[in-house]
């Protein structure tokens, strides 16, 4: 069985992740907020970009990004994960049904307002006819793409795997969503984000790349099990909680936070604790963002002071959990190891 | 006639997102397809919807559409001929 390693890790966030060499992250306010959208037209070109909603662009831009960090020009399969597609496009069509009567559908914001337009543009854009395809599975939508990239490595099926996740604010449904989050005091309290994060999985080992361990994700996970599940996903790894550098968590601010609460239980004191919604937003896909911070802190050496509550003790960081959740389901582990 | 190709230039940078383009840097001459402004089969679909809601003007053959979105000059003379609305 061949090692995963991630030889490049690319995020366009709410933050400056996309231009910038190491982060220095600034917390979020406000209900709903856009990513900060690159120079799209230097990865696409302008006759495609005009047709391409947000998370279109973000997508792409971020593969290409991804692709061109880990010298890769056609990767051997594409996996992207969203949770609410491309909503963007799909508003824009349901709306002009109903504006004009079921009548005069313009066929643009239709072809594109499929969950698999990123991925497809991707494709596209590279004339890659690899294996390509997209999880849909709320959010474990990315864990669900990037497991599938980690197998494929591990079975040696393949080398070089493009894996990303995806998601966009749009402009109508994200704003009930936030009013539902609003009224419900036990509500989510980070504001709502979008972003792409892509990252290039290889078996091919680098200087100072990132192998990824391992995943496991579950549906469903009662408080009382958590720790032993974590306590076994570690073992099953030969870890035991004390090797566990840096734990990055999911907190968005709702009551669900107290899973986070009961998993931090599991670990030493000096294990630090991050979470980091509150930079990206919360969306479907955003634990890509996160797994894209794992990566960056193991390959600098370095957390963004942002990130810390206290002063962290440690002197090197090799090892990295990432635990998220979304409303006491989807549950995802993430194990990142230094190389 | 000349309002109307200003309308049609307008219609078309908005409908087919030419972000980059203004009426004024589209001649009334230029073609539409191929090497002119560089618009693709999917742009025909859009332009023949647009025909449809904004001028009522149907298109049932196909290859009607190769002559009639030629350039900005034809298409206005088409709709200006066959205007519904």
């Amino acid at each position: 069985m061949n090692s995963c390693y991630i030889h490049s890790a690319v995020s366009i966030s709410a933050q400056n992740s996309f231009e910038l060499e190491f982060l220095e992250l600034f917390e979020i306010s406000g209900k709903n907020v856009e990513a900060i959208a690159p120079n799209y037209k230097e990865y696409i070109s302008p006759m495609v970009l005009r047709r391409m909603a947000t998370g279109v662009k973000m997508g792409v831009a971020a593969a290409s990004k991804a692709l061109q960090n880990a010298n890769i020009d056609k990767p051997n399969a594409i996996l992207t994960g969203t949770g609410m597609g491309c909503i963007e496009d799909t508003e824009k069509f349901l709306n002009s049904i109903i504006a004009n009567d079921e009548e005069f559908l313009t066929p643009t914001s239709f072809i594109q307002s499929t969950h698999n337009t990123v991925g497809a543009q991707i494709a596209l854009g590279l004339q890659c006819k690899a294996y390509n395809n997209t999880y849909v599975h709320g959010a474990l939508s990315f864990e669900s793409a990037l497991l599938d990239g980690l197998l494929m490595v591990q079975n040696e099926e393949t080398k070089n795997v493009l894996v990303g996740g995806v998601d966009e604010l749009g402009t109508e449904f994200v704003d009930y969503v936030r009013m539902l989050e609003d009224q419900n005091p036990n509500g989510i309290k980070v504001p709502i984000g979008e972003g792409a994060s892509f990252f290039v999985l290889s078996s091919e080992k680098k200087h100072n790349v990132v192998e990824l361990l391992g995943i496991k994700t579950s549906s469903k996970l009662s408080i009382h099990s958590l720790q032993n599940e974590l306590i076994a996903f570690l073992s099953h790894h030969h870890l035991k909680p004390d090797s566990i550098d840096v734990l990055i968590l999911g907190n968005n601010g709702d009551s669900f936070d107290d899973y986070y609460d009961e998993a931090s239980k599991a670990f030493p004191q000096e294990t630090i604790n991050l979470s980091y919604k509150q930079f990206c937003g919360e969306f479907y896909t955003a634990s890509a963002f996160g797994l894209f911070l794992g990566c960056e802190i193991l390959k600098s050496q370095q957390i963004p002071e942002t990130l810390l509550q206290h002063k962290a003790q440690k002197t090197s960081l090799k090892t990295i959990l990432l635990y998220n959740q979304f409303k006491g389901r989807d549950h995802s582990f993430i194990l990142l190891r230094q190389c | 006639m000349s309002e109307l190709k200003q309308e049609l230039k307008e219609k078309i940078i908005d409908i087919l997102n030419l972000e980059d383009l203004s009426p004024s840097d589209i001649n009334n001459n230029d073609a539409l397809f191929g090497d002119g402004l560089g618009l693709d089969s999917i742009d025909a679909l859009e332009l023949i919807v647009m025909l449809d809601k904004d001028f009522g003007i149907q298109l049932t053959d196909p290859k009607q559409g190769k002559e009639i979105f030629k350039s900005i000059s034809v298409l206005a003379d088409y709709i200006a001929e066959h205007r519904k609305k």
